[in-house]
């Protein structure tokens, strides 16, 4: 399909070959989102995040919707959102609704996502919608910026709708084959920008990245410096086939233990081994792949940020 | 065939137990696992234990239908004894409970049951598994023969999703196949991948929306295509 014009600053950015950097917001449980805006302004001061993703619902979880908390923090703190929708808790109808709500909010990316099944989140008797897959609602969202009209060819008043279209791709699939196939399919129904699931394999994600060259879309790798270990022992049982490296693990089980009393030490120490497995990481990737550039789903481990992506 | 479980017998009880006198129907259609006349003659047994429990008798008369979900089957292997009965007690699936009340509108027939999905037995192995999911739009001659829809646990026409690790599903522990996964080796095996890749449109679920009928002998056409075809 025709190139989509760049709406939103993380397009314009990607479009003039910035190497861009996405961070990550995530509202839970919560009435008070203060958290959240906190997080999304102490990216902001970094000045090296050009927008943050909003999630919808992560691991299944009844959460606070990604819509309010995406327009609250382009709103009171100026950080443009990647608003992550599931197709998960949302039919047809539904979905469109809130598209064309979040562009009168001034939300410009959309990360189409298919979410994860509610059966692993905590309603786990929930129905779970998925009327549309993720690819379906891609052609949704298309249809409502690129033509005005609902998924039935009925027009939109007023527009044009202005919105950059993502979506995600899992370097860490295996069989990897249908997963790249499957972007494909992705692609030719009409995105704009690529946001992978987390990857600590650097050969693996290089690999992963040279097979999505063809598609000519800009891919943002997805990392997750680990805070504490407690975050990376539940990323490596509970994420889809994510392996923390032992070592990494192995590191801050260590540091947990060691540093028991002394949380200020204990977060030095936890900040050096991000930086410096994570540092040479996204080093090698801007220098040998064609990624547009890194989505940091550092969820309140802000203060690496600055450390980690000064060079960036 | 459709698999039933049959219902905790303090539930069945609680139902029945306004009753002294019920009738059990076992039904030897497509119920699996079977729920004939002997699974009918243990319930009855059950029912009336319990009912001593409580210090009450239970009469109960246990038969069995040829198919209760036939009207003229349920009719008449079911009319000479349902007026001496208070209650009937069905061991068929909601296909036969709803008939039975309807051809008995005098009496209440009661389910056994919960109907779980219709499903298939592979020889030795110990469970039946859903491979259809009657959605009224079958993707099938796309998917190498692998049903996404019931196979799927998003449903989706256009997978894998992330979820999919190792050919497994994330949901259910890593258990059961990835269907997206089986989908794309049936088709590369058939240098088929075209279809693989083919994109699939968002479905039509007015033909997946109860209630649903068809009408017997004429070919199936929903309303929308009826509408299109009188232009």
């Amino acid at each position: 399909m025709a190139k989509r014009p760049a709406f939103s600053n993380l397009m314009k950015a990607i479009r003039e070959g910035k190497f861009v950097i996405t961070g990550e917001l995530e509202p839970e449980k919560d009435f008070d989102i203060n958290h959240v805006l906190h997080s999304a302004e102490e990216m902001k001061k970094t000045g090296k995040i050009i927008a943050a993703n909003v999630t919808d619902g992560p691991q299944g979880d009844a959460y606070t919707c990604s819509m309010v908390p995406s327009y609250l923090v382009q709103e009171k703190v100026g950080l443009e959102a990647v608003w992550q929708m599931t197709v998960r808790d949302r039919n047809r109808i539904a979905l469109f609704g809130d598209v064309v709500g979040g562009a009168i909010l001034g939300l410009k990316n959309i990360l189409t996502l298919t979410g994860d099944h509610s059966a692993l989140g905590d309603n786990k008797r929930a129905r779970p919608v998925y009327d549309l897959d993720s690819t379906q609602f891609i052609e949704l969202a298309s249809k409502i910026i690129d033509e005005g009209t609902d998924l039935e060819g009925k027009e939109i008043r007023g527009g044009p709708i202005e919105m950059n279209i993502g979506c995600a791709a899992n370097p860490n699939s295996r069989p990897r084959e249908p997963e790249i196939l499957k972007v494909g399919r992705k692609v030719e129904v009409g995105v704009d920008f690529i946001q992978t699931q987390t990857s600590f394999d650097i050969e693996d994600a290089k690999e992963f990245l040279k097979e999505l060259v063809k598609y000519n879309v800009p891919v943002l790798l997805g990392l997750f410096p680990l805070k504490n270990y407690g975050i990376a022992w539940y990323f490596n049982e509970y994420i889809p086939g994510v392996s923390v490296p032992k070592d990494l693990l192995g590191a801050l089980k260590k540091v947990k233990k060691e540093y028991k009393e002394d949380k200020k030490k204990r977060n030095e120490v936890i900040d050096k081994i991000n930086i410096d497995f994570f540092l040479p990481f996204i080093r090698e990737i801007k220098k040998t792949t064609k990624a547009a550039g890194i989505h940091c789903m550092a969820v309140h481990y802000e203060r690496l940020f600055g450390p980690l992506l000064k060079d960036f | 065939m459709i698999i039933t479980q049959q219902k905790d017998i303090n539930e069945i009880y609680e139902m029945v137990k306004p009753y002294s006198k019920i009738l059990i129907a076992g039904c030897d259609g497509c119920c699996q696992p079977p729920r004939s006349i002997n699974e009918a003659k243990v319930l009855g047994q059950l029912l009336e234990l319990k009912a001593k429990t409580e210090g009450k008798d239970l009469i109960w008369k246990a038969i069995t239908v040829l198919r209760q979900c036939d009207d003229r089957i349920a009719a008449t292997t079911v009319r000479p004894f349902v007026d001496e009965y208070e209650a009937v007690v069905s061991l068929a699936c909601g296909l036969g409970v709803v008939m039975m009340n309807r051809v008995f509108p005098q009496i209440l027939t009661y389910p056994a049951q919960d109907s779980r999905y219709g499903g298939a037995e592979n020889a030795g192995e110990n469970y039946f598994v859903e491979y259809c999911e009657t959605c009224g739009d079958c993707l099938l001659g796309e998917t190498g023969g692998v049903c996404p829809m019931a196979g799927c646990a998003k449903n989706l026409s256009n997978g894998p999703c992330g979820g999919s690790v190792e050919g497994l599903c994330e949901v259910g522990g890593y258990v059961y196949e990835c269907a997206w996964v089986k989908i794309w080796e049936r088709l590369k095996k058939f240098d088929r991948l075209d279809l693989f890749t083919k994109y699939r449109p968002p479905r039509n679920y007015m033909l997946w929306s109860s209630p649903r009928f068809i009408e017997i002998n004429k070919p199936f056409t929903n309303e929308e295509e009826t509408k299109e075809e009188a232009k």
